[in-house]
């Protein structure tokens, strides 16, 4: 199959939808949250319409046949991602809740009073929270790992960085503000060598690049389901078996037991154990399908799509004048995210000015407070891009940027 | 819906040539505002002589809109009692309701902020100089209508 944007952007309603003053919707803002396929959209009114019903507990037909479906979902995100085993997929509400529980179940267990935990200086705060508020519950230690000059990790410092106290490495795989993607296996191997574990914040890197966690042998993997074509509240934790047995359950409540007294519990196998309540059952199937259109298209071609974008937006955008771009430069190791500013336009006014012309790009310090501090700015404005966008987006970025002149100049003298 | 609603000419002008801008030697009252969602920053500083503010100054970073607003509000202010600027406040924050604000129009150029009420998003930038505001001028106790 030969990929095609302009056919996968016909399996977007919205495109169709959103259509203003002629303008077709350039959507740019992919690294918040991406568009939904008709085939998605249609899994969740299909099961909703004619097979819902609850999983693990019904013992009558609709429940049997959602709880095979579940089941088929997490196996669906276990291949996707190279897991040796199923029950190392824990359904989530979303990357930040899967990082949450690892800081309250891994991190209260094992990481204590003077423990040190490194991130990057470039964290999503749903990766730094969780750590700051472990600190203040046990007194761990958060260590940061330097940038190099072009904003890339700098794995000698990283190097520098490990003492007989780190406990874990909390990094993301892939910015969401810089478009910076780090050595994922490099990171993985010092730590292992350390004897720490492994967080990868897979929010943005695995939509766009996929994941092998046997591979990396990284040991636990987070993401979202909306960022990769599927439904809002569905994330994935994945987490190494070994690590599951020994920590202790992360909410109490149904199907994470196995046996409640009165006086007592004793909790449910993997991934059970992590998954207490009753889950977002409809967009967990839902979120399987959007897996099968992204496999459909082949996460090779996504790739190489992509990177002709990242090669043609930094042409295009590093040649603008008044363009400023924060992240590396060079396509090599980084995604198709962008994020500047423009000739001193706030980045609010950019967007504004942008959405009438119907493009749709994130203004805001993008959940990165002390990386907007590092950069020197308040804000930044940025652009992100995915399956169905196209290289004439890039054009039309660029010349609506120039408008922003037009509007915020026009009155000086 | 016009994007010169927002950028009204006024407004844009307000922005580029901001008024009573930059920290002044002195001042009675000095707060500090942060519209946390987009980073922006603002401080106020008023100097206040028999319940008058004389002087009121700003400086800080953000968008248009911010600068713009907070520009207008600083001339709104001079002259004016503290149960005028309450007066003031209310109008402004009653104008970026969307509803009808007669006095508005006496308030420098606040009247000009009224199409950025098309702009919901937009709105918190315009408040964010008089919410910062707000918290610096006691309440007087009695309730405006
Ligand atoms: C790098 C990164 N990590 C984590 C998250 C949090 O994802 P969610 O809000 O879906 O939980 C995001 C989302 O913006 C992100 O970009």
């Amino acid at each position: 199959m030969t990929f095609d944007p302009t056919k996968i952007r016909a399996d977007f309603p919205i495109f169709a939808a959103q259509v203003r003053n002629g303008r077709e919707l350039v959507y740019l803002d992919n690294g918040a949250t991406t568009q939904k396929p008709g085939v998605v959209i249609d899994a969740e009114r299909d099961f909703y319409s004619t097979e819902y019903g609850t999983v693990h507990r019904g013992i009558y037909h609709l429940s049997a046949v959602a709880t095979a479906q579940y089941e088929a979902a997490r196996e669906t995100v276990a291949d996707f991602i190279n897991a040796r085993l199923t029950k190392e997929i824990i359904f989530t509400r979303g990357a930040t809740e899967s990082i949450n529980l690892v800081a309250r179940t891994f991190g209260d267990r094992f990481i204590g009073k003077g423990d040190e935990i490194i991130l990057s200086e470039f964290e999503h705060h749903s990766n730094m929270v969780p750590w700051l508020m472990l600190q203040e519950r046990t007194g761990a230690r958060l260590v940061y790992v330097r940038s190099t000059p072009d904003w890339r990790l700098d794995m000698i410092d990283l190097r520098s960085k490990f003492s007989s106290r780190t406990k874990l490495v909390a990094i993301t795989g892939m910015s969401n503000v810089l478009g910076t993607i780090n050595d994922i296996d490099g990171i993985c191997q010092l730590a292992h060598e350390h004897g720490a574990r492994v967080l990868m914040d897979g929010a943005q890197l695995v939509p766009h690049f996929g994941f092998d966690v046997r591979g990396t042998d990284c040991d636990f993997l987070a993401f979202s389901s909306h960022k990769m074509l599927g439904p809002t509240g569905v994330g994935v934790l994945y987490m190494k078996q070994e690590i599951g047995v020994e920590i202790p359950p992360y909410q109490g409540g149904g199907d994470m037991i196995e046996n409640v007294r009165y006086d007592g519990f004793t909790t449910n196998e993997l991934p059970y154990k992590f998954e207490a309540g009753t889950p977002n059952i409809a967009g967990v199937i839902a979120f399987a399908k959007a897996i099968e259109y992204l496999q459909g298209l082949g996460m090779e071609n996504i790739i190489a799509h992509e990177s002709e974008l990242t090669e043609y937006a930094l042409d295009r955008l590093l040649s603008t004048e008044g363009f400023e771009l924060y992240g590396p430069k060079t396509p090599k190791h980084r995604g198709a995210l962008f994020s500047f500013n423009y000739k001193d336009i706030h980045s609010h006014d950019v967007a504004s000015i942008l959405d009438f012309a119907n493009i749709a790009v994130r203004a805001g310090h993008h959940c990165a407070q002390p990386l907007m501090q590092r950069l020197g700015v308040n804000s930044t404005a940025r652009a992100s891009f995915y399956v169905y966008n196209q290289k004439e987006e890039i054009d039309i970025l660029l010349e609506s940027l120039k408008q922003c002149e037009r509007f915020l100049k026009h009155a000086v003298g | 819906m016009q994007l010169d609603d927002l950028y009204r000419e006024v407004i844009v002008d307000h922005y580029n040539r901001p008024r009573n801008f930059g920290r002044p030697e002195k001042w009675d009252i000095m707060v500090e505002g942060k519209n946390p969602v987009c980073g922006d920053e603002i401080a106020i500083y008023l100097t206040v002589k028999d319940d008058i503010v004389s002087e009121c100054h700003f400086d800080g970073k953000g968008c248009s809109i911010s600068i713009a607003s907070a520009s207008v509000m600083t001339e709104s202010l001079i002259g004016k009692s503290l149960d005028e600027v309450r007066l003031v406040l209310a109008d402004f924050n009653q104008l970026l309701r969307g509803e009808v604000c007669q006095r508005c129009e006496q308030y420098s150029d606040a009247i000009a902020f009224q199409g950025v009420t098309k702009f919901p998003v937009r709105v918190k930038c315009a408040l964010l100089a008089w919410k910062t505001l707000e918290g610096a001028i006691p309440d007087s106790g009695t309730h405006q209508a």
